[in-house]
């Protein structure tokens, strides 16, 4: 009885409930608008380019992290997932794929390297959601041990070495590897093109179809969903796969766009990905979230770096920023809850 | 301590309407009405949660303005909430003390005094629990006891009990209605809130009955009755009547056969039941708490791995089979911890009940929105859940409605057996009449209903056929007619396994 008329206590005042409900957007008004005044070149269509490319990388392993998210889950291990895709992409490009029972070796056409690669990923993310899943682990420890597996495969996949100059060998048919993350269609780079098709493409999952009404139910109350029928435990394995696939994809964004592959790659990169997430108003407690919101977060996060950049202020002042910042967000979430 | 024309408004509604209410030294004043009949509310404004917006409470006569909890504490004013708020990590002292004994030099805790202090208040209570046992090993009956030694601990003279009764058994309970009469002597008062209400004539001084948030009618608990509190609550509508039912005899759709499963620390045993559960007939599953009877629903609808024994499904064996599959051939089940089990509070009305049978709603995986209002639209009219709209948030429902739309969830696919947990725990006695007529109405179209209750009354008016359990034993097993509120109790009570022998089903 009390719920249903605490239900009915109005917002508060309007004008500060609609603040609160699109905060996000303010946050990343309020930042374009103070580089924009500090920054003589922020506001060129360069500078937008570039900003767009950087957010595109934020953005991608944010889209998977969100599905992990609205689970009630968590993915600590893309970042590693990121680093060994560039490193096992750098290494299908150089020394191809060795059948050595067959005793010839395989040099994959630069799309087959890339469905390679972001399988790898999402068979990575699949161990996640069977050890979070099948075998009850907590998905913060569980993810943490793939992070440091994967971080330490990329690592001997060249004996902590760089895989150096991936443009590839006329003679294997295997070049353009670069075009994925420096190429430019129709003035926009790759990135960007391929963050638009994701990012509607997860949205319509997320919001339209059977698999995301149950994401978001397990994420409500996982007891209630398998009561309802709800295959809990496949639509946890299928969510770490998605986030396992989009690292992959971003792993190969970096490498691409340096033409050359770093094991030491994506490092910290999961927490700029939860960082958008929790910005885009996500709950980590789960079943709260949207793909739009995670979109507008990494754009908070990416335009705050390289605003930052731009301005000189230094790197340590940055993270200083980033964190406030990223407090900031979840207090206002809360406060808005609050005010129902 | 007396509440004198208080007003509460929240926003634009009205939740009580100018209600006066006394609690007198030494009395149990009992409140009682249907969800949002303004109860709650009432009680939070005497226990200082909530501040009237008209009105004023008053302590011995003096005019107070309450300022929290704390203050309430202060002026002897205890509430013991529906929920326990117990921290189960710690001990009982600890719980008892958890604000301090007040007595503390520097923050420095004197465990020795707290236990001696926490001794003394459940000696008080005539309780002999352990102050160093952790609360997450006593029973449920025994962290309530502790709430209301939290809250004696704090020299109170007005005890708020908030529907106490709804996690005990009935020994508990008994132990709670000693607890309350040696309340009474010391000179306590108590408002008590509740409902079941056989047990308010008996705990019961004075009766109050509230509806929409006024007090529709006072009495002394002497000249009530029953069927006049009944009256009182819901105005005109009617009350529960034992239906002419001739149930089907029809064919055994569920079988479990010794089912046994261990104990652990929150389940209760389960040793050897077996059971069939036929078409067009509702099972009655009586049993006080700890029983086995969630325990054992779990385990037909595969929610719990059973050690032993087969669950047979329209003559297939299913004990292996997962949760979905087995709702995938129609085995349906609602919990009875809707908060928990039951509801998703992040998702509206509509995608709460649409849930169980999305892909018929769905092309491709992709849900077509018209199919899916179409049929929780449906849902919501042929079950009468009062909700706004299929996109009101859940949690703004009642708890009656709530549990109208879990069952419109499981009724959704289409089930052809239903098992309810306790399906009116916790929810008014109007939602109670409605949710009964519908299980009558699902049995009469060819459904097998189990439910479970610890309410003699209700399964006595509901199913065809009884089962008890009594410690994880199945220890009677006969067609309602053979029934009577006597043979069920002492078939709760009986610690042997079954001395009656399962007989033939109707």
């Amino acid at each position: 009885m009390s719920a249903n008329v605490k239900d009915q206590v109005v917002n508060g005042n309007g004008a500060m409930a609609i603040m609160l409900r699109f905060r996000t957007l303010l946050a990343l008004a309020l930042v374009l608008a103070i580089f924009s005044v500090l920054a003589p070149n922020f506001l060129t269509v360069a500078n937008a380019m570039i900003m767009l490319k950087h957010i595109a990388i934020v953005a991608i392993l944010a889209i998977g992290m969100t599905f992990v998210i609205l689970t009630g889950g968590i993915d600590l291990s893309v970042g590693s997932i990121a680093g060994l895709s560039g490193m096992v992409a750098g290494a299908l490009i150089l020394d191809g794929l060795p059948l050595t029972a067959l005793g010839y070796v395989i040099y994959p056409s630069i799309p087959l390297v890339v469905v390679l690669v972001v399988a790898l990923g999402a068979a990575l993310g699949l161990i996640n959601g069977v050890l979070v899943s099948r075998l009850k682990v907590a998905p913060f420890i569980a993810t943490l041990g793939t992070l440091y597996m994967a971080r330490g495969a990329a690592l001997l996949l060249s004996n902590g070495a760089t895989f150096p100059n991936l443009s590839g060998n006329p003679a294997l048919g295997n070049q353009g590897f670069g075009w994925l993350g420096a190429g430019v269609v129709l003035g926009v780079p790759v990135p960007v093109w391929l963050l638009a098709v994701l990012a509607v493409g997860a949205a319509a999952v997320a919001g339209a179809t059977t698999f995301g009404r149950r994401v978001y139910a397990v994420g409500g109350s996982e007891r209630a969903a398998l009561l309802s029928g709800v295959r809990v435990d496949r639509i946890k394995c299928a969510v770490y796969a998605i986030s396992g696939a989009t690292a992959a994809l971003v792993g190969l964004l970096v490498a691409s766009d340096l033409v050359a592959a770093h094991p030491a790659s994506g490092e910290a990169f999961e927490l700029n990905g939860i960082a958008a997430v929790v910005l885009g108003g996500a709950s980590l407690a789960g079943g709260r979230g949207t793909i739009g919101g995670t979109l507008v977060g990494a754009c908070v996060i990416g335009v705050l770096g390289d605003g930052m950049v731009m301005v000189g202020i230094s790197e340590f002042w940055q993270m200083v920023i980033k964190g406030a910042v990223i407090v900031a967000a979840v207090v206002l979430d809360r406060l808005q809850e609050r005010l129902g | 301590m007396r509440a004198q024309g208080v007003v509460k408004r929240y926003g634009g509604v009205t939740a009580l309407h100018g209600v006066d209410f006394v609690v007198e030294p030494g009395q149990v004043h009992v409140l009682i009405g249907e969800n949002g009949a303004g109860k709650s509310t009432l009680m939070k404004i005497l226990a200082g949660i909530e501040t009237p917006t008209e009105g004023e409470v008053l302590v011995d006569e003096q005019p107070v303005r309450l300022a929290g909890v704390r203050d309430a504490a202060a002026r002897g004013i205890g509430m013991v909430h529906q929920e326990l708020n117990l921290c189960p990590n710690l001990t009982v002292a600890e719980n008892i003390f958890l604000l301090g004994t007040g007595r503390e030099r520097l923050g420095r805790l004197d465990r020795a005094r707290e236990r001696d202090m926490a001794r003394a208040v459940l000696a008080r209570l005539r309780q002999d629990i352990d102050p160093d046992r952790r609360v997450d090993s006593l029973s449920i009956g025994e962290q309530q006891i502790v709430e209301i030694a939290k809250a004696l601990a704090e020299e109170c003279r007005v005890l708020i009990l908030d529907e106490p009764t709804s996690a005990l058994s009935e020994a508990e309970v008994e132990v709670l209605f000693e607890v309350i009469a040696d309340l009474k002597r010391q000179g306590v008062g108590l408002v008590y809130i509740s409902h079941r209400l056989e047990e308010l004539l008996r705990v019961g001084d004075r009766i109050t009955v509230m509806r929409d948030g006024r007090v529709v009618a006072t009495a002394a608990a002497a000249d009530a009755s029953v069927a006049w509190i009944i009256g009182q609550m819901l105005g005109e509508e009617g009350q529960l009547e034992r239906a002419e039912s001739l149930p089907i005899d029809g064919l055994a759709v569920l079988s479990l056969e010794g089912i046994r499963s261990p104990r652990d620390r929150v389940s209760a045993a389960l040793h050897g039941i077996d059971l069939d559960v036929r078409a067009g007939c509702i099972l009655g599953i009586y049993g006080l708490l700890g029983a086995g009877r969630t325990e054992l629903l779990e385990v037909a609808i595969g929610a719990r791995k059973a050690a032993e024994g087969r669950v047979t499904f329209q003559g297939a064996d299913i004990s292996r089979l997962s949760v979905a599959d087995r709702i995938d051939r129609g085995l349906l089940f609602v919990s009875e911890d809707r908060k928990q089990q039951g509801i998703f509070a992040n998702l509206d009305v509509g995608r709460n009940i649409s849930l169980s049978d999305l892909a018929s709603c769905a092309r491709h995986g992709v849900v077509s929105d018209p199919a899916e209002a179409r049929a929780v639209d449906g849902m919501i009219a042929r079950l009468g859940v009062k909700a706004a709209s299929r996109l009101s948030a859940i949690t703004a429902l009642s708890g009656g409605n709530q549990q109208k739309a879990l069952i419109g969830r499981a009724l959704l696919p289409g089930p052809k057996v239903l098992l309810l947990d306790e399906p009116t725990r916790g929810i008014d006695v109007g939602a109670r009449a409605e949710i009964f007529s519908t299980i009558r109405e699902l049995a009469a179209s060819g459904l097998a209903v189990v439910f479970t209750s610890s309410d003699v009354l209700e399964v006595l008016a509901i199913a065809d056929r009884v089962v008890v359990l009594s410690k994880g034993h199945l220890t009677l097993d006969q067609p309602v007619r053979q029934c009577s509120e006597e043979i069920l109790i002492a078939a709760a009570n009986q610690a042997a396994p079954a001395l009656v022998a399962p007989q033939p089903a109707i």
